[in-house]
């Protein structure tokens, strides 16, 4: 293992240290239990918007903290969801009075957690609701598995139900834009190398030279199908043709497009794949009207990338176009 | 009467248990990280050190309370230090062994058995979970099904968690051969299938090392 790093069981606090430091005019950050929040909080009258999940997803989710995005962010240990302890302490230091929006991640670590937090906060009086993403499609969404993992679409609900807060929408009200983004949007990636869990030290899984892992979820969880190597077209057809299958967009119809590099691929090779994706849109007359080109939602040092695509009306473009001022998304 | 009854459990030897279990978690960080590589995300054994570590230095502190406040904090201590799914369902399992052992500072053997019981019910609720779905439930069920067989049918202590760590061990092989429908395994479909689940793993550690724990204190009292 070769990571910049001192200590691998203080990665998370070593790095939340920094982001204060970097970031004092955006957010802050509290230890034992961890968490983050905008400089500015609590803002009285306003929802909530806080999310967390495991750490190594960086910038997600303490990047987005700031004025027009999340309240507060939980990291958890990498790849591990935040504790009950946490969420709550990260709650009553953004409650402003007018509830909490929870956004989480399904995964079942992170479901368990953020129930009983939100039963320790509604204990204690703070109105809360919760927004489940689950718009990863390499991923059979039935009754007979723990339903779809939540990845890019994480971040266009946590930018959108953070610009409804904002400008000022009840609970209610931001919780359904959030499922509105849930119903609209869909996320397929794919891997060319392993992550490495710092305090494992060795690659969570092996592909070789020639192979490629397509369906692959951000904590390198095995995906649809080990593949061989293929171009970054012939890479892009098949994430894009699995999007199209579960949510066909309709012609005519506006979408946000993200590609999101996995945390090791240079964005070189994501305008790559961004340049075969507009093509692609192009022939079935969509139009990406707004895009997102980086790395959002990251699994460490993996190679690959996913793409995300949302269908988007006025009021989403609207949210979307709203002032954000986070460390990873600002304009 | 029996002879098993002549046991009173109490923090002290709850005490032993729970360290003895903290070490085994900790002699198998490495094996349970590597099943749940298999069909997780490689963090089973890690968490739960990192949680069973701190339960361990807060442990001498709980000695003595009563078993309702003694369960509670080490479920509240797993609670905030293990995260993932581990951390809830083994909090949740103490939380109500603590709820069923109100008002009591020593329990029996069939009184053991019956909050162990509520403790696993505790954890299928939380996770909603059956058993067959290839996850903890699948060695803890057999396992306090076991005990309070053997209990029920004059069985020592000892004898009777022997039992129930036959039927967690079997329970936990028996999910190899499952295809997981809860946790993250389960996005994996039938590629679940071949691969002992992790959860099962340190759950059946948990009944072994109660066996272990209170047969050489039931030796002592005879």
């Amino acid at each position: 293992m070769k990571k910049l790093i001192n200590n691998p069981s203080i990665v998370v606090e070593e790095a939340m240290l920094g982001m204060a430091r970097a970031h004092p005019h955006l957010l802050r950050a509290y230890f034992d239990p961890n968490y983050i929040v905008r400089a500015d909080a609590p803002r009285p009258g306003k929802v909530g918007v806080l999310s967390g999940g495991g750490s190594g997803h960086e910038p997600m989710h303490g990047g987005f903290v700031g004025a027009g995005m999340l309240d507060a962010a939980c990291p958890g240990r990498i790849f591990t969801s935040p504790t009950p302890d946490q969420i709550e302490a990260a709650s009553h230091a953004i409650h402003g009075g007018a509830g909490i929006l929870f956004i989480v991640k399904n995964y079942t670590g992170d479901i368990l957690n953020f129930d009983i937090a939100a039963e320790l906060c509604q204990a204690s009086g703070i109105d809360v609701a919760t927004l489940l993403i689950h718009d990863d499609v390499a991923v059979q969404d039935s009754l007979y598995t723990a339903g779809r993992r939540g990845v890019g679409v994480t971040v266009f609900a946590e930018k959108i139900c953070g610009a409804a807060a904002e400008a000022g929408a009840p609970l209610e009200r931001v919780a359904a834009i959030g499922r509105k983004v849930g119903q609209q949007g869909r996320s397929m990636g794919m891997a060319l190398t392993s992550c490495i869990v710092p305090a494992v030290g060795r690659p969570t899984f092996v592909l070789q030279e020639d192979e490629m892992e397509i369906g692959v979820g951000i904590h390198g969880e095995p995906g649809r199908e080990r593949v061989a190597l293929q171009t970054a077209d012939e890479i892009t057809d098949i994430l894009v043709a699995t999007i199209f299958d579960d949510l066909p967009f309709r012609r005519g119809s506006r979408v946000i497009a993200m590609v999101n590099g996995m945390g090791g691929t240079p964005l070189i090779e994501l305008y790559i794949i961004f340049r075969r994706l507009a093509r692609l849109c192009d022939d079935r007359n969509i139009t990406i009207s707004r895009n997102l080109i980086g790395n959002y939602v990251t699994s460490l040092e993996m190679a690959g990338c996913s793409i995300t695509l949302l269908e988007a009306d006025d009021e989403l473009l609207h949210l979307w176009d709203a002032p954000v001022h986070t460390a990873a998304l600002h304009w | 009467m029996t002879s098993d009854t002549t046991l009173n459990i109490d923090t002290a030897i709850l005490t032993d248990w729970i360290n003895r279990y903290a070490n085994q978690i900790s002699d198998n960080k490495a094996y349970l990280t590597e099943l749940d590589a298999e069909i997780g995300d490689a963090d089973h054994g890690i968490n739960m050190q990192h949680g069973f570590e701190a339960v361990q230095q807060r442990l001498p502190g709980f000695a003595g309370e009563p078993l309702s406040v003694f369960f509670k904090n080490i479920g509240m201590t797993l609670l905030s230090k293990v995260g993932g799914a581990s951390g809830p369902l083994y909090g949740t399992l103490f939380l109500r062994m603590g709820m069923a052992s109100a008002g009591k500072s020593t329990l029996t053997p069939i009184e053991f058995a019956e909050a162990l019981a509520v403790g696993v019910e505790g954890i299928r609720q939380r996770g909603s979970a059956r058993p067959g779905d290839k996850t903890m439930v699948d060695a803890l069920t057999p396992a306090v099904l076991a005990l309070h067989h053997a209990l029920e049918h004059g069985a020592t202590l000892c004898a009777a968690l022997q039992a129930a760590a036959a039927a967690g061990e079997a329970g936990m092989k028996a999910t190899i051969s499952m295809q997981a429908y809860k946790g993250r395994a389960s996005y994996l479909g039938p590629r679940s299938i071949g691969h002992q689940d992790p959860g099962a793993t340190s759950a059946y550690l948990l009944i072994k090392s109660a066996a272990e724990t209170f047969c050489p204190a039931e030796q002592a009292t005879r």
